[in-house]
Protein backbone atom coordinates (compact mmCIF):
# COMPACT_ATOMS: atom_id res chain seq x y z
CA UNK A 1 0.00 0.00 0.00
CA UNK A 2 2.66 2.37 1.07
CA UNK A 3 4.79 1.72 -1.99
CA UNK A 4 1.94 2.13 -4.45
CA UNK A 5 0.63 5.33 -2.98
CA UNK A 6 4.09 6.82 -2.77
CA UNK A 7 4.69 5.99 -6.42
CA UNK A 8 1.39 7.25 -7.68
CA UNK A 9 1.13 10.32 -5.51
CA UNK A 10 -2.18 11.70 -4.55
CA UNK A 11 -4.57 10.55 -7.27
CA UNK A 12 -7.67 12.00 -5.79
CA UNK A 13 -11.13 10.66 -6.51
CA UNK A 14 -13.13 10.63 -9.71
CA UNK A 15 -16.85 10.53 -9.38
CA UNK A 16 -19.01 9.50 -12.26
CA UNK A 17 -22.24 7.72 -12.84
CA UNK A 18 -22.28 4.06 -13.71
CA UNK A 19 -24.02 4.93 -16.97
CA UNK A 20 -21.27 7.26 -17.99
CA UNK A 21 -18.54 4.81 -17.12
CA UNK A 22 -20.19 1.98 -19.01
CA UNK A 23 -20.99 4.08 -22.04
CA UNK A 24 -17.42 5.28 -22.11
CA UNK A 25 -16.36 1.67 -22.27
CA UNK A 26 -18.93 0.79 -24.91
CA UNK A 27 -18.00 3.60 -27.24
CA UNK A 28 -14.29 3.18 -26.77
CA UNK A 29 -14.12 -0.39 -28.00
CA UNK A 30 -16.91 -1.40 -30.31
CA UNK A 31 -16.56 -4.63 -32.14
CA UNK A 32 -18.17 -4.48 -35.55
CA UNK A 33 -19.28 -7.61 -37.30
CA UNK A 34 -17.02 -8.55 -40.20
CA UNK A 35 -19.74 -8.32 -42.75
CA UNK A 36 -20.03 -6.78 -46.18
CA UNK A 37 -22.76 -6.85 -48.74
CA UNK A 38 -21.79 -4.84 -51.79
CA UNK A 39 -19.91 -1.79 -53.02
CA UNK A 40 -20.21 0.03 -49.72
CA UNK A 41 -18.28 -2.79 -48.06
CA UNK A 42 -15.28 -1.79 -50.13
CA UNK A 43 -15.44 1.73 -48.74
CA UNK A 44 -15.82 0.20 -45.31
CA UNK A 45 -12.59 -1.68 -45.99
CA UNK A 46 -10.95 1.61 -47.00
CA UNK A 47 -12.12 3.11 -43.73
CA UNK A 48 -10.35 0.36 -41.91
CA UNK A 49 -7.22 0.42 -43.98
CA UNK A 50 -4.15 2.56 -43.75
CA UNK A 51 -5.42 6.02 -44.64
CA UNK A 52 -8.48 6.33 -42.47
CA UNK A 53 -7.47 3.88 -39.78
CA UNK A 54 -10.61 2.99 -37.91
CA UNK A 55 -8.54 1.74 -35.00
CA UNK A 56 -8.25 5.35 -33.87
CA UNK A 57 -11.78 4.82 -32.60
CA UNK A 58 -11.13 1.44 -31.09
CA UNK A 59 -12.72 -0.46 -33.94
CA UNK A 60 -9.88 -2.27 -35.67
CA UNK A 61 -11.11 -5.62 -34.46
CA UNK A 62 -13.82 -7.07 -36.66
CA UNK A 63 -15.44 -10.17 -35.36
CA UNK A 64 -16.51 -12.72 -37.91
CA UNK A 65 -18.97 -14.24 -35.46
CA UNK A 66 -22.11 -12.29 -34.63
CA UNK A 67 -21.96 -13.65 -31.08
CA UNK A 68 -18.90 -11.52 -30.41
CA UNK A 69 -19.98 -8.38 -32.21
CA UNK A 70 -22.00 -5.44 -30.99
CA UNK A 71 -22.18 -3.30 -34.11
CA UNK A 72 -23.71 -4.38 -37.39
CA UNK A 73 -22.77 -2.18 -40.32
CA UNK A 74 -25.14 -3.02 -43.14
CA UNK A 75 -22.79 -2.03 -45.92
CA UNK A 76 -24.53 -2.34 -49.20
CA UNK A 77 -27.69 -3.28 -50.96
CA UNK A 78 -29.86 -5.72 -49.12
CA UNK A 79 -31.61 -8.15 -51.40
CA UNK A 80 -34.71 -10.12 -50.65
CA UNK A 81 -32.67 -13.30 -50.71
CA UNK A 82 -30.17 -11.91 -48.23
CA UNK A 83 -32.69 -10.31 -45.87
CA UNK A 84 -33.44 -13.40 -43.74
CA UNK A 85 -29.71 -13.97 -43.35
CA UNK A 86 -29.12 -10.43 -42.10
CA UNK A 87 -32.04 -10.67 -39.72
CA UNK A 88 -30.63 -13.90 -38.34
CA UNK A 89 -27.22 -12.34 -37.89
CA UNK A 90 -28.81 -9.48 -36.00
CA UNK A 91 -30.74 -11.86 -33.78
CA UNK A 92 -27.59 -13.78 -33.03
CA UNK A 93 -25.77 -10.72 -31.76
CA UNK A 94 -25.84 -10.29 -28.01
CA UNK A 95 -27.40 -7.11 -26.60
CA UNK A 96 -26.41 -4.32 -26.37
CA UNK A 97 -26.12 -4.03 -30.12
CA UNK A 98 -26.37 -1.27 -32.66
CA UNK A 99 -26.89 -1.01 -36.39
CA UNK A 100 -25.53 1.45 -38.91
CA UNK A 101 -27.14 1.50 -42.34
CA UNK A 102 -24.25 2.42 -44.60
CA UNK A 103 -25.08 3.87 -47.97
CA UNK A 104 -28.23 4.80 -49.80
CA UNK A 105 -29.18 1.21 -50.54
CA UNK A 106 -29.13 0.13 -46.92
CA UNK A 107 -30.89 3.33 -45.88
CA UNK A 108 -33.73 3.44 -48.38
CA UNK A 109 -33.09 1.15 -51.33
CA UNK A 110 -31.06 3.75 -53.17
CA UNK A 111 -31.52 3.81 -56.92
CA UNK A 112 -32.96 0.32 -56.95
CA UNK A 113 -36.66 0.64 -56.52
CA UNK A 114 -37.32 -2.80 -57.92
CA UNK A 115 -38.32 -6.36 -57.21
CA UNK A 116 -34.99 -7.48 -55.83
CA UNK A 117 -33.98 -4.96 -53.21
CA UNK A 118 -35.37 -4.44 -49.73
CA UNK A 119 -36.17 -0.74 -49.54
CA UNK A 120 -33.94 -0.01 -46.59
CA UNK A 121 -32.47 -2.23 -43.90
CA UNK A 122 -34.90 -0.71 -41.41
CA UNK A 123 -37.63 -2.86 -42.93
CA UNK A 124 -36.12 -5.86 -41.20
CA UNK A 125 -33.91 -4.60 -38.37
CA UNK A 126 -33.89 -1.47 -36.19
CA UNK A 127 -31.33 1.01 -37.47
CA UNK A 128 -29.58 3.55 -35.24
CA UNK A 129 -27.66 5.67 -37.72
CA UNK A 130 -28.15 6.18 -41.44
CA UNK A 131 -25.16 7.17 -43.52
CA UNK A 132 -26.01 8.68 -46.88
CA UNK A 133 -23.90 8.36 -49.99
CA UNK A 134 -23.41 5.93 -52.81
CA UNK A 135 -20.96 4.84 -51.52
CA UNK A 136 -20.36 7.11 -48.51
CA UNK A 137 -16.83 8.38 -48.25
CA UNK A 138 -14.82 6.97 -45.38
CA UNK A 139 -15.14 10.33 -43.66
CA UNK A 140 -18.89 10.04 -43.87
CA UNK A 141 -18.83 6.60 -42.34
CA UNK A 142 -16.54 7.86 -39.59
CA UNK A 143 -19.01 10.62 -38.95
CA UNK A 144 -21.78 8.05 -38.75
CA UNK A 145 -19.81 6.03 -36.25
CA UNK A 146 -19.09 9.09 -34.11
CA UNK A 147 -22.77 10.01 -34.26
CA UNK A 148 -23.55 6.55 -32.99
CA UNK A 149 -21.08 7.11 -30.15
CA UNK A 150 -22.94 10.28 -29.24
CA UNK A 151 -26.17 8.36 -29.25
CA UNK A 152 -24.75 5.65 -27.04
CA UNK A 153 -23.49 8.21 -24.56
CA UNK A 154 -27.09 9.28 -24.06
CA UNK A 155 -28.26 5.75 -23.33
CA UNK A 156 -28.77 4.21 -19.94
CA UNK A 157 -27.93 0.63 -18.99
CA UNK A 158 -31.55 0.27 -18.01
CA UNK A 159 -32.51 0.61 -21.69
CA UNK A 160 -30.83 -2.66 -22.48
CA UNK A 161 -31.96 -4.51 -19.35
CA UNK A 162 -35.24 -5.69 -20.88
CA UNK A 163 -34.83 -8.62 -23.29
CA UNK A 164 -34.87 -7.59 -26.91
CA UNK A 165 -37.77 -9.07 -28.77
CA UNK A 166 -36.77 -11.33 -31.63
CA UNK A 167 -38.84 -11.89 -34.70
CA UNK A 168 -38.60 -14.96 -36.88
CA UNK A 169 -38.46 -14.21 -40.56
CA UNK B 1 -31.95 -24.89 -54.46
CA UNK B 2 -33.99 -23.71 -51.54
CA UNK B 3 -33.46 -25.47 -48.27
CA UNK B 4 -36.90 -25.46 -46.70
CA UNK B 5 -37.31 -25.86 -42.99
CA UNK B 6 -40.24 -27.97 -41.81
CA UNK B 7 -42.68 -26.19 -39.54
CA UNK B 8 -42.96 -26.77 -35.79
CA UNK B 9 -41.33 -30.05 -35.10
CA UNK B 10 -39.24 -31.20 -32.20
CA UNK B 11 -37.19 -33.69 -34.11
CA UNK B 12 -34.04 -31.82 -35.18
CA UNK B 13 -33.42 -34.12 -38.12
CA UNK B 14 -36.95 -33.72 -39.47
CA UNK B 15 -35.98 -30.23 -40.45
CA UNK B 16 -33.54 -31.59 -42.98
CA UNK B 17 -35.45 -34.63 -44.18
CA UNK B 18 -37.09 -32.88 -47.10
CA UNK B 19 -34.08 -30.95 -48.15
CA UNK B 20 -31.81 -33.98 -48.36
CA UNK B 21 -34.10 -35.30 -51.05
CA UNK B 22 -33.53 -32.13 -53.03
CA UNK B 23 -29.81 -32.67 -52.90
CA UNK B 24 -30.01 -36.03 -54.70
CA UNK B 25 -27.78 -36.01 -57.73
CA UNK B 26 -26.00 -32.87 -56.60
CA UNK B 27 -24.00 -34.50 -53.82
CA UNK B 28 -22.77 -38.09 -53.69
CA UNK B 29 -24.84 -40.90 -52.24
CA UNK B 30 -22.48 -41.01 -49.26
CA UNK B 31 -23.69 -37.61 -48.14
CA UNK B 32 -27.29 -38.81 -48.05
CA UNK B 33 -26.40 -41.69 -45.75
CA UNK B 34 -24.42 -39.40 -43.49
CA UNK B 35 -21.05 -40.90 -44.31
CA UNK B 36 -19.68 -37.57 -45.51
CA UNK B 37 -20.53 -34.25 -43.98
CA UNK B 38 -22.53 -31.46 -45.53
CA UNK B 39 -21.30 -28.05 -44.46
CA UNK B 40 -22.70 -24.67 -45.26
CA UNK B 41 -20.17 -21.90 -45.94
CA UNK B 42 -21.57 -18.43 -46.33
CA UNK B 43 -23.36 -16.27 -47.31
CA UNK B 44 -21.86 -14.52 -44.32
CA UNK B 45 -18.31 -15.73 -44.25
CA UNK B 46 -15.20 -13.57 -44.14
CA UNK B 47 -13.46 -15.22 -47.04
CA UNK B 48 -16.20 -15.72 -49.58
CA UNK B 49 -15.60 -12.15 -50.80
CA UNK B 50 -19.11 -10.98 -50.35
CA UNK B 51 -22.25 -12.95 -50.17
CA UNK B 52 -21.43 -16.22 -51.85
CA UNK B 53 -22.81 -19.37 -50.32
CA UNK B 54 -21.02 -22.65 -50.85
CA UNK B 55 -22.57 -25.94 -49.86
CA UNK B 56 -19.69 -28.28 -49.22
CA UNK B 57 -19.62 -32.02 -49.00
CA UNK B 58 -16.64 -32.96 -46.90
CA UNK B 59 -14.88 -36.23 -46.32
CA UNK B 60 -12.88 -35.28 -43.28
CA UNK B 61 -11.17 -32.13 -44.44
CA UNK B 62 -11.34 -32.98 -48.10
CA UNK B 63 -13.82 -31.22 -50.34
CA UNK B 64 -15.77 -33.77 -52.36
CA UNK B 65 -18.42 -31.49 -53.79
CA UNK B 66 -18.74 -27.74 -53.74
CA UNK B 67 -22.11 -26.34 -54.76
CA UNK B 68 -22.12 -22.57 -55.17
CA UNK B 69 -25.40 -20.83 -54.39
CA UNK B 70 -25.54 -17.37 -55.87
CA UNK B 71 -28.10 -14.61 -56.06
CA UNK B 72 -27.68 -13.09 -52.61
CA UNK B 73 -26.75 -9.84 -54.29
CA UNK B 74 -29.14 -9.96 -57.19
CA UNK B 75 -30.03 -6.33 -57.69
CA UNK B 76 -32.08 -6.33 -60.86
CA UNK B 77 -29.72 -3.92 -62.55
CA UNK B 78 -30.41 -5.32 -66.01
CA UNK B 79 -34.13 -4.88 -65.48
CA UNK B 80 -33.67 -1.36 -64.16
CA UNK B 81 -31.68 -0.37 -67.22
CA UNK B 82 -34.66 -1.28 -69.39
CA UNK B 83 -36.54 1.64 -67.90
CA UNK B 84 -33.80 4.20 -68.40
CA UNK B 85 -32.74 6.08 -71.48
CA UNK B 86 -29.35 5.04 -72.81
CA UNK B 87 -27.18 7.65 -71.17
CA UNK B 88 -28.97 7.59 -67.86
CA UNK B 89 -28.21 3.90 -67.43
CA UNK B 90 -24.46 4.48 -67.15
CA UNK B 91 -24.43 5.03 -63.35
CA UNK B 92 -26.22 1.73 -62.85
CA UNK B 93 -23.48 -0.18 -64.63
CA UNK B 94 -20.88 1.16 -62.20
CA UNK B 95 -22.45 -0.74 -59.41
CA UNK B 96 -22.26 -4.21 -60.93
CA UNK B 97 -18.61 -5.02 -60.62
CA UNK B 98 -17.88 -2.45 -57.97
CA UNK B 99 -14.15 -3.02 -58.00
CA UNK B 100 -13.94 -2.11 -61.67
CA UNK B 101 -16.66 0.48 -62.31
CA UNK B 102 -15.00 2.02 -65.34
CA UNK B 103 -14.75 -1.33 -67.10
CA UNK B 104 -18.49 -1.81 -66.77
CA UNK B 105 -19.08 1.72 -68.01
CA UNK B 106 -16.90 1.08 -71.00
CA UNK B 107 -18.49 -2.23 -71.94
CA UNK B 108 -21.90 -0.62 -71.82
CA UNK B 109 -20.86 2.54 -73.65
CA UNK B 110 -19.12 0.55 -76.38
CA UNK B 111 -22.32 -1.43 -76.84
CA UNK B 112 -24.42 1.74 -77.11
CA UNK B 113 -21.92 3.24 -79.52
CA UNK B 114 -22.00 0.12 -81.66
CA UNK B 115 -25.78 0.06 -81.63
CA UNK B 116 -26.23 3.63 -82.82
CA UNK B 117 -22.98 3.88 -84.80
CA UNK B 118 -21.38 6.63 -82.76
CA UNK B 119 -17.69 7.41 -83.27
CA UNK B 120 -15.38 8.12 -80.35
CA UNK B 121 -12.60 10.68 -80.95
CA UNK B 122 -9.12 9.29 -80.68
CA UNK B 123 -8.19 11.45 -77.75
CA UNK B 124 -11.18 10.16 -75.81
CA UNK B 125 -10.12 6.60 -76.58
CA UNK B 126 -6.70 7.22 -75.08
CA UNK B 127 -8.34 8.80 -72.05
CA UNK B 128 -10.48 5.70 -71.73
CA UNK B 129 -7.43 3.47 -71.88
CA UNK B 130 -5.79 5.44 -69.06
CA UNK B 131 -8.91 5.10 -66.92
CA UNK B 132 -9.32 1.42 -67.72
CA UNK B 133 -5.79 0.65 -66.68
CA UNK B 134 -6.18 2.66 -63.49
CA UNK B 135 -9.26 0.59 -62.84
CA UNK B 136 -7.27 -2.56 -63.38
CA UNK B 137 -4.72 -1.47 -60.79
CA UNK B 138 -7.51 -0.49 -58.42
CA UNK B 139 -9.17 -3.86 -58.75
CA UNK B 140 -5.98 -5.90 -58.53
CA UNK B 141 -4.92 -4.02 -55.41
CA UNK B 142 -8.13 -4.93 -53.62
CA UNK B 143 -7.80 -8.49 -54.84
CA UNK B 144 -4.22 -8.75 -53.61
CA UNK B 145 -5.02 -7.25 -50.24
CA UNK B 146 -8.02 -9.44 -49.54
CA UNK B 147 -6.45 -12.57 -50.99
CA UNK B 148 -3.42 -12.11 -48.75
CA UNK B 149 -5.62 -11.52 -45.70
CA UNK B 150 -7.49 -14.73 -46.41
CA UNK B 151 -4.23 -16.61 -46.32
CA UNK B 152 -3.04 -14.87 -43.18
CA UNK B 153 -0.82 -12.05 -44.45
CA UNK B 154 -2.39 -8.98 -42.91
CA UNK B 155 0.17 -6.31 -43.74
CA UNK B 156 -0.21 -6.66 -47.52
CA UNK B 157 -3.77 -5.41 -47.18
CA UNK B 158 -2.65 -2.21 -45.52
CA UNK B 159 0.02 -1.55 -48.16
CA UNK B 160 -2.36 -2.24 -51.04
CA UNK B 161 -4.98 0.09 -49.69
CA UNK B 162 -2.39 2.81 -49.23
CA UNK B 163 -1.75 2.82 -52.98
CA UNK B 164 -5.38 2.32 -53.83
CA UNK B 165 -6.23 5.46 -51.93
CA UNK B 166 -4.02 7.43 -54.34
CA UNK B 167 -5.91 5.95 -57.26
CA UNK B 168 -9.21 6.84 -55.66
CA UNK B 169 -8.03 10.40 -55.23
CA UNK B 170 -7.37 10.54 -58.94
CA UNK B 171 -10.77 9.06 -59.75
CA UNK B 172 -12.32 11.67 -57.56
CA UNK B 173 -10.39 14.35 -59.39
CA UNK B 174 -11.78 13.10 -62.69
CA UNK B 175 -15.35 12.43 -61.84
CA UNK B 176 -16.12 13.81 -58.41
CA UNK B 177 -16.65 10.37 -56.91
CA UNK B 178 -14.12 8.01 -55.41
CA UNK B 179 -15.50 4.75 -56.67
CA UNK B 180 -18.60 5.11 -58.83
CA UNK B 181 -17.43 7.74 -61.23
CA UNK B 182 -19.69 7.07 -64.23
CA UNK B 183 -16.94 8.83 -66.12
CA UNK B 184 -17.44 7.01 -69.41
CA UNK B 185 -20.38 8.18 -71.46
CA UNK B 186 -21.61 7.11 -74.89
CA UNK B 187 -19.37 8.96 -77.32
CA UNK B 188 -16.40 9.54 -75.04
CA UNK B 189 -15.90 10.59 -71.45
CA UNK B 190 -17.78 13.00 -69.23
CA UNK B 191 -15.27 15.84 -69.19
CA UNK B 192 -11.67 16.66 -69.92
CA UNK B 193 -8.86 15.66 -67.59
CA UNK B 194 -8.38 18.45 -65.05
CA UNK B 195 -4.93 20.05 -65.35
CA UNK B 196 -3.63 18.60 -62.10
CA UNK B 197 -4.59 15.04 -63.04
CA UNK B 198 -1.78 14.02 -65.38
CA UNK B 199 1.08 15.26 -63.14
CA UNK B 200 -0.42 13.33 -60.26
CA UNK B 201 -0.79 10.20 -62.37
CA UNK B 202 2.78 10.48 -63.65
CA UNK B 203 4.04 10.84 -60.15
CA UNK B 204 2.05 7.79 -59.10
CA UNK B 205 3.35 5.73 -62.01
CA UNK B 206 6.85 6.75 -61.01
CA UNK B 207 6.74 5.12 -57.63
CA UNK B 208 4.11 2.43 -58.12
CA UNK B 209 6.44 -0.25 -59.60
CA UNK B 210 8.62 -0.08 -56.52
CA UNK B 211 5.51 -0.60 -54.41
CA UNK B 212 4.74 -3.72 -56.43
CA UNK B 213 8.27 -4.84 -55.59
CA UNK B 214 7.34 -4.40 -51.95
CA UNK B 215 4.32 -6.64 -52.28
CA UNK B 216 6.42 -9.19 -54.07
CA UNK B 217 9.05 -9.04 -51.36
CA UNK B 218 6.35 -9.94 -48.89
CA UNK B 219 4.79 -12.77 -50.85
CA UNK B 220 6.47 -14.11 -53.98
CA UNK B 221 9.28 -16.03 -52.31
CA UNK B 222 7.58 -16.36 -48.97
CA UNK B 223 7.68 -20.11 -48.12
CA UNK B 224 4.33 -20.01 -46.32
CA UNK B 225 2.71 -18.29 -49.28
CA UNK B 226 4.23 -20.76 -51.72
CA UNK B 227 3.12 -23.72 -49.65
CA UNK B 228 -0.41 -22.45 -49.46
CA UNK B 229 -0.70 -21.63 -53.15
CA UNK B 230 1.50 -23.83 -55.31
CA UNK B 231 -0.22 -26.88 -56.74
CA UNK B 232 -3.54 -25.76 -55.27
CA UNK B 233 -6.66 -25.28 -57.34
CA UNK B 234 -5.10 -26.45 -60.58
CA UNK B 235 -7.26 -26.14 -63.66
CA UNK B 236 -5.97 -27.37 -67.02
CA UNK B 237 -6.17 -25.01 -69.99
CA UNK B 238 -8.75 -27.09 -71.89
CA UNK B 239 -10.95 -27.42 -68.86
CA UNK B 240 -10.63 -23.75 -68.04
CA UNK B 241 -11.76 -22.79 -71.52
CA UNK B 242 -14.58 -25.32 -71.43
CA UNK B 243 -15.84 -23.78 -68.20
CA UNK B 244 -15.65 -20.27 -69.60
CA UNK B 245 -12.87 -19.11 -67.31
CA UNK B 246 -11.28 -15.94 -68.66
CA UNK B 247 -8.96 -13.13 -67.76
CA UNK B 248 -6.02 -13.61 -65.40
CA UNK B 249 -7.50 -16.87 -64.15
CA UNK B 250 -7.34 -18.36 -67.64
CA UNK B 251 -3.91 -16.88 -68.32
CA UNK B 252 -2.68 -18.51 -65.12
CA UNK B 253 -3.31 -21.82 -66.90
CA UNK B 254 -1.05 -20.75 -69.74
CA UNK B 255 -3.56 -19.57 -72.34
CA UNK B 256 -2.48 -16.21 -73.73
CA UNK B 257 -6.00 -14.95 -74.33
CA UNK B 258 -6.50 -11.30 -73.62
CA UNK B 259 -9.21 -9.34 -75.42
CA UNK B 260 -7.01 -6.26 -75.38
CA UNK B 261 -4.71 -8.16 -77.76
CA UNK B 262 -6.99 -10.61 -79.50
CA UNK B 263 -10.01 -8.38 -80.15
CA UNK B 264 -8.72 -4.86 -79.48
CA UNK B 265 -11.15 -2.13 -78.56
CA UNK B 266 -10.66 1.51 -77.66
CA UNK B 267 -7.36 1.58 -79.53
CA UNK B 268 -5.56 -1.02 -77.42
CA UNK B 269 -3.86 -2.28 -80.57
CA UNK B 270 -1.71 0.87 -80.59
CA UNK B 271 -0.07 0.02 -77.30
CA UNK B 272 2.88 -2.16 -76.70
CA UNK B 273 2.46 -4.53 -73.77
CA UNK B 274 2.89 -8.16 -72.87
CA UNK B 275 0.29 -10.64 -71.79
CA UNK B 276 1.72 -12.49 -68.82
CA UNK B 277 0.85 -16.17 -68.63
CA UNK B 278 1.44 -18.85 -66.03
CA UNK B 279 2.12 -22.49 -66.68
CA UNK B 280 0.66 -24.64 -63.91
CA UNK B 281 -2.78 -23.10 -63.59
CA UNK B 282 -2.61 -23.08 -59.81
CA UNK B 283 -3.32 -20.34 -57.29
CA UNK B 284 0.29 -19.20 -57.31
CA UNK B 285 0.35 -18.73 -61.09
CA UNK B 286 -2.83 -16.73 -61.03
CA UNK B 287 -1.24 -14.58 -58.36
CA UNK B 288 1.88 -14.07 -60.44
CA UNK B 289 -0.12 -13.23 -63.56
CA UNK B 290 -1.98 -10.47 -61.77
CA UNK B 291 1.16 -9.06 -60.22
CA UNK B 292 2.82 -8.90 -63.64
CA UNK B 293 -0.32 -7.42 -65.12
CA UNK B 294 -0.04 -4.51 -62.74
CA UNK B 295 3.40 -3.78 -64.13
CA UNK B 296 2.09 -4.03 -67.68
CA UNK B 297 -0.70 -1.60 -66.84
CA UNK B 298 1.87 0.91 -65.70
CA UNK B 299 3.62 0.55 -69.07
CA UNK B 300 0.36 1.05 -70.96
CA UNK B 301 -0.48 4.17 -68.99
CA UNK B 302 2.94 5.66 -69.54
CA UNK B 303 2.59 5.14 -73.29
CA UNK B 304 -0.90 6.57 -73.20
CA UNK B 305 0.23 9.70 -71.41
CA UNK B 306 2.86 10.22 -74.11
CA UNK B 307 0.34 9.74 -76.90
CA UNK B 308 -2.37 11.87 -75.38
CA UNK B 309 -2.72 15.11 -77.36
CA UNK B 310 -2.75 18.14 -75.09
CA UNK B 311 -5.87 19.56 -76.69
CA UNK B 312 -8.72 17.99 -78.53
CA UNK B 313 -12.21 16.63 -78.14
CA UNK B 314 -12.91 14.30 -75.22
CA UNK B 315 -16.34 13.42 -76.52
CA UNK B 316 -17.98 13.04 -79.86
CA UNK B 317 -19.65 16.19 -81.16
CA UNK B 318 -22.51 14.36 -82.81
CA UNK B 319 -25.32 16.38 -81.28
CA UNK B 320 -27.92 13.72 -82.02
CA UNK B 321 -26.39 11.60 -79.25
CA UNK B 322 -24.13 13.80 -77.18
CA UNK B 323 -25.43 16.83 -75.29
CA UNK B 324 -23.71 20.14 -76.05
CA UNK B 325 -21.30 21.65 -73.52
CA UNK B 326 -22.78 24.03 -71.02
CA UNK B 327 -21.10 27.09 -72.53
CA UNK B 328 -22.91 26.65 -75.86
CA UNK B 329 -26.34 26.84 -74.26
CA UNK B 330 -26.21 30.60 -73.85
CA UNK B 331 -25.30 31.18 -77.48
CA UNK B 332 -27.08 28.75 -79.68
CA UNK B 333 -30.77 27.95 -79.85
CA UNK B 334 -29.93 24.66 -81.50
CA UNK B 335 -27.79 23.69 -78.55
CA UNK B 336 -30.70 24.37 -76.22
CA UNK B 337 -32.95 22.15 -78.30
CA UNK B 338 -30.42 19.32 -78.36
CA UNK B 339 -29.85 19.66 -74.65
CA UNK B 340 -33.55 19.59 -73.92
CA UNK B 341 -34.21 16.63 -76.21
CA UNK B 342 -31.32 14.57 -74.92
CA UNK B 343 -32.04 15.11 -71.25
CA UNK B 344 -35.78 14.68 -71.42
CA UNK B 345 -36.17 11.73 -73.72
CA UNK B 346 -32.71 10.67 -74.76
CA UNK B 347 -31.81 9.35 -78.19
CA UNK B 348 -33.41 6.53 -80.10
CA UNK B 349 -31.55 3.37 -81.05
CA UNK B 350 -32.51 0.90 -83.77
CA UNK B 351 -34.27 -2.37 -83.07
CA UNK B 352 -31.11 -4.43 -83.39
CA UNK B 353 -28.89 -6.48 -81.16
CA UNK B 354 -25.22 -5.93 -80.48
CA UNK B 355 -22.68 -7.68 -78.33
CA UNK B 356 -19.42 -6.15 -77.16
CA UNK B 357 -16.81 -7.73 -74.93
CA UNK B 358 -13.91 -6.11 -73.15
CA UNK B 359 -11.17 -7.34 -70.88
CA UNK B 360 -12.15 -6.26 -67.40
CA UNK B 361 -9.69 -6.86 -64.56
CA UNK B 362 -11.54 -10.08 -63.86
CA UNK B 363 -11.87 -11.41 -67.38
CA UNK B 364 -14.19 -11.11 -70.33
CA UNK B 365 -16.99 -8.73 -69.63
CA UNK B 366 -19.60 -8.82 -72.35
CA UNK B 367 -22.54 -6.53 -72.88
CA UNK B 368 -25.51 -7.55 -74.97
CA UNK B 369 -27.84 -4.75 -75.91
CA UNK B 370 -31.08 -4.95 -77.82
CA UNK B 371 -32.70 -1.69 -78.89
CA UNK B 372 -36.36 -1.12 -79.58
CA UNK B 373 -36.24 1.75 -82.03
CA UNK B 374 -37.17 3.98 -79.10
CA UNK B 375 -35.16 5.64 -76.38
CA UNK B 376 -34.92 2.65 -74.06
CA UNK B 377 -33.37 -0.76 -74.57
CA UNK B 378 -35.52 -3.87 -74.82
CA UNK B 379 -32.99 -6.04 -73.08
CA UNK B 380 -29.55 -5.57 -71.62
CA UNK B 381 -27.50 -8.49 -70.49
CA UNK B 382 -24.04 -8.61 -69.08
CA UNK B 383 -21.91 -11.69 -69.47
CA UNK B 384 -19.75 -11.39 -66.44
CA UNK B 385 -16.51 -13.16 -65.60
CA UNK B 386 -17.34 -13.74 -61.93
CA UNK B 387 -20.34 -15.84 -62.86
CA UNK B 388 -18.15 -18.11 -64.96
CA UNK B 389 -15.50 -18.30 -62.30
CA UNK B 390 -17.94 -19.25 -59.60
CA UNK B 391 -19.38 -21.98 -61.77
CA UNK B 392 -15.89 -23.36 -62.26
CA UNK B 393 -15.20 -23.49 -58.51
CA UNK B 394 -16.46 -27.10 -58.18
CA UNK B 395 -13.82 -28.20 -60.71
CA UNK B 396 -11.00 -26.30 -59.08
CA UNK B 397 -11.80 -27.27 -55.51
CA UNK B 398 -12.46 -30.98 -56.00
CA UNK B 399 -10.23 -33.05 -53.75
CA UNK B 400 -8.61 -30.13 -51.99
CA UNK B 401 -8.57 -29.38 -48.29
CA UNK B 402 -11.10 -26.97 -46.93
CA UNK B 403 -8.34 -24.49 -46.09
CA UNK B 404 -7.32 -24.48 -49.74
CA UNK B 405 -10.84 -23.59 -50.72
CA UNK B 406 -10.29 -20.15 -49.29
CA UNK B 407 -7.16 -19.73 -51.39
CA UNK B 408 -8.96 -20.89 -54.52
CA UNK B 409 -11.98 -18.62 -54.08
CA UNK B 410 -9.60 -15.70 -53.57
CA UNK B 411 -7.45 -16.58 -56.54
CA UNK B 412 -10.23 -16.46 -59.14
CA UNK B 413 -11.14 -13.02 -57.82
CA UNK B 414 -14.90 -13.20 -57.71
CA UNK B 415 -17.02 -10.15 -57.07
CA UNK B 416 -20.54 -11.08 -56.19
CA UNK B 417 -21.97 -7.85 -57.52
CA UNK B 418 -20.49 -8.82 -60.84
CA UNK B 419 -21.90 -12.32 -60.65
CA UNK B 420 -25.43 -11.55 -59.46
CA UNK B 421 -25.96 -8.04 -60.84
S1 LIG C 1 -25.32 2.70 -51.78
FE1 LIG C 1 -24.31 2.71 -53.78
S2 LIG C 1 -22.26 2.01 -53.34
FE2 LIG C 1 -23.52 1.43 -51.60
S3 LIG C 1 -24.20 -0.64 -52.03
FE3 LIG C 1 -25.75 0.77 -52.81
S4 LIG C 1 -25.20 1.01 -54.96
FE4 LIG C 1 -23.41 0.22 -53.92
Amino acid sequence: MGIISSKLGNLGVVTTTLDQAINWGRTGAMWPLLFGLACCAIEYMSTQASNYDLSRFGMELNRASPRQADLLIVSGRLTRKMAPVVRQLYDQMAAPKWVIAMGDCASCGGVYNNYAIVQGADEIIPVDVYVAGCPPRPEQLLHGILTLHEKIKGESIRDWAAPVETIRV
Amino acid sequence: MALQTAANTNDPMAEWAGSLEQLKGLVTERALTGETMLLNMGPHHPSTHGVLRLLLELDGEEVITCLPDIGFLHTGIEKNIESKSYEKAVPLTDRMDYLAPMSNNTAYCLAVEKLVGLQVPERAQIMRVICLEMTRLNSHLVWLGTHAIDLGAMSVFLYCFREREELLKMFEMLSGQRMMGSYMRPGGVWRDFPPEFLPMLENFLGYFPSRVDDYEALLTKNPIWMDRTQGVGVIEPEKAMAWGVSGPSLRGSGVAWDLRKSMPYSGYDMFDFNVPVGEHGDVYDRFMVRIREMRESVKIMQQAIKRLPAKGPFRSDNRKFVPPPRAELGQSMEAVIHHFKLWTEGFAAPDEEVFVAIESPRGELGCYLHGTGGNKPRRVHFKTPSFMHISSLPVMTHGHLIADLVAIVGSVDVVLGDCDR
